[in-house]
């Protein structure tokens, strides 16, 4: 696995850091909002295949980071390259509500088949049999999927995921990521998972980055082998020691 | 029920044939019409000026909305001036159009024209603003571009609204059109009323009034139509 800290990683194969060009390079990243700065020096590498998550409470600036990202808010400082396709799935689903789900899949997609492109993402994410329906008489679970799809189906180098579970009952949530889980390991497209869900982080990234005071505070990497169960005393530890940075004792964090 | 009252006290004389006519006499006054060719000459030239005027209205304020609703330039220079026009008296205008365009077709035209043309107008554009800006970042995130972003977001998020418009500017048009007939005409349904009246016809004016209400109820039903077409993807949009 391809170390993604810079200043720790020695890389002494110039071909292989080349190769190893990291999909998503921030450095000192600022936005403000009138007075106030909700990102104020931020620094992010995210490898090429690598699944990083990002926590931080609500209004910490998780989802101000994502959109910069997106390309969806330009107006920000510092420096931010995004090196390939980006695509995103947001907390709620956007799907276009007067398009098909399988139109809704194909929405600006070029290349020769995109209706069989289509098909085959919504096969992935366990839709086949709903690509005519209209996305209003989809369940909250199908509607996130077919966002998946349609995210997925551009086979980008970078898929940003903004609490996209947040919205989902408990059942359906655990379903979720595991799908999120086979098509990281399928596609491995580097993803940026924002979540405020420390488990959810922790049962999905390879790497855990707190957001606090407008910059990456802290940071876990997480070496277990995927699936994880989620009481392993590894990721207790672990998780006690995130709920610390998020301002959560662990006694409350599993209350 | 009411047909029947109504033909009962026509027959019982109840009802002044002068007043209104029996249900009975109008239809076969109808018939009659038909047969010599007055009524449908009188319908098609009705149908056509209200169609030519709802065409070149509908094109005018639809046109003018997505001008002004996608961007800021084209809300500064056409809305103040489409919000000032609004509040001219349609019908107060009629005099100014006859002395501009005369006692031909062209003032029934134009007024049946800029009555469609504002609801229209204030419909479509309010429905374009009111598109869901979040459905514009995801036009964004997959790199539709502006046409794309136009075509298959803002227009069809804006089309339930645009469709109230329409029923709307419709009943204006009808609405428009008998006004115009009523004042100057020498062909139509409204000459045709005008006409009758002269000679105490109250059965042809009441036929003329039935057909203006069957006109404007085919047109309803043909938009109703419309919607249901359009709209099906709105949960619970009974089809």
């Amino acid at each position: 696995m391809a170390q993604g800290l810079p200043g720790v990683t020695e890389r002494t194969d110039p071909p292989a850091a080349a190769a190893a060009r990291p999909v998503v390079r921030v450095r000192g990243l600022t936005r403000r909002f009138g007075e106030r700065a909700v990102l104020d020096g931020a620094d992010l590498d995210i490898d090429r295949g690598e699944f990083v998550a990002l926590l931080g409470r609500s209004g910490s600036g998780k989802s101000t980071l994502l959109r910069a990202l997106a390309g969806l808010d330009r107006d920000t400082g510092g420096e931010l390259s995004v090196d390939g396709t980006v695509a995103v799935a947001f907390q709620e689903p956007r799907l276009v509500p007067w398009k098909r789900v399988r139109a809704n899949v194909t929405l600006g997609l070029r290349g020769p088949d995109p209706r069989a492109a289509a098909d085959r993402a919504l096969a992935e994410v366990g839709l086949t049999e709903r690509g005519d329906a209209w996305p209003l008489t989809l369940s909250g679970g199908e509607a996130q999927r077919a966002s998946l799809a349609r995210a997925l189906v551009r086979e980008p180098d970078l898929l940003l995921l903004d609490e996209p579970f947040s919205a989902l009952d408990a059942l359906t949530r655990i379903t979720m990521h595991r799908l999120v889980s086979d098509l990281w390991e399928r596609h491995r497209p580097g993803i940026l998972l924002v979540t405020h869900d420390v488990d959810e982080a922790l049962l999905l990234a390879d790497r855990v980055l707190v957001l606090d005071g407008g910059a990456i505070a802290h940071e876990s990497r997480v070496g277990l082998d995927r699936p994880r169960r989620r009481d392993h005393p590894d990721l207790t530890a672990l998780r006690a020691a995130l709920l610390a940075q998020l301002g959560v004792t662990p006694e409350e964090g599993t209350a | 029920m009411l047909l029947v009252l109504w033909q009962a006290a026509a027959g019982t004389g109840l009802l002044p044939e002068r007043l209104l006519p029996a249900p009975t006499t109008i239809a076969s006054t109808g018939l009659d019409l038909i047969r010599d060719g007055t009524l449908p000459d009188a319908i098609s030239v009705s149908v056509r000026r209200a169609a030519v005027g709802f065409l070149l209205g509908a094109a005018a304020g639809v046109g003018l909305a997505v001008l002004a609703g996608l961007s800021r330039l084209g809300e500064h220079a056409v809305d103040p001036l489409m919000q000032m026009l609004r509040a001219l008296p349609l019908f107060g205008l009629i005099p100014l159009f006859i002395l501009w365009f005369g006692i031909g077709e062209t003032p029934k035209v134009a007024l049946v024209a800029l009555g469609v043309a504002f609801p229209l107008y204030l419909n479509t554009f309010s429905g374009i603003r009111g598109v869901d800006g979040r459905l514009a970042e995801v036009a964004d995130v997959l790199r539709l571009g502006r046409w794309g972003l136009v075509r298959h977001i803002v227009l069809p998020g804006a089309l339930p609204q645009a469709l109230v418009g329409l029923r709307q500017s419709l009943g204006i048009a009808w609405l428009a059109l008998i006004v115009a007939e009523q004042i100057n005409a020498s062909s139509g349904l409204g000459f045709m009323i005008n006409n009758a009246r002269e000679f105490l016809r109250t059965d042809v004016v009441v036929l003329g009034l039935v057909v203006y209400a069957a006109l404007g109820l085919l047109t309803d039903a043909l938009v109703r139509l419309l919607e249901r077409r359009a709209l099906t993807w709105r949960k619970g949009f009974p089809v």
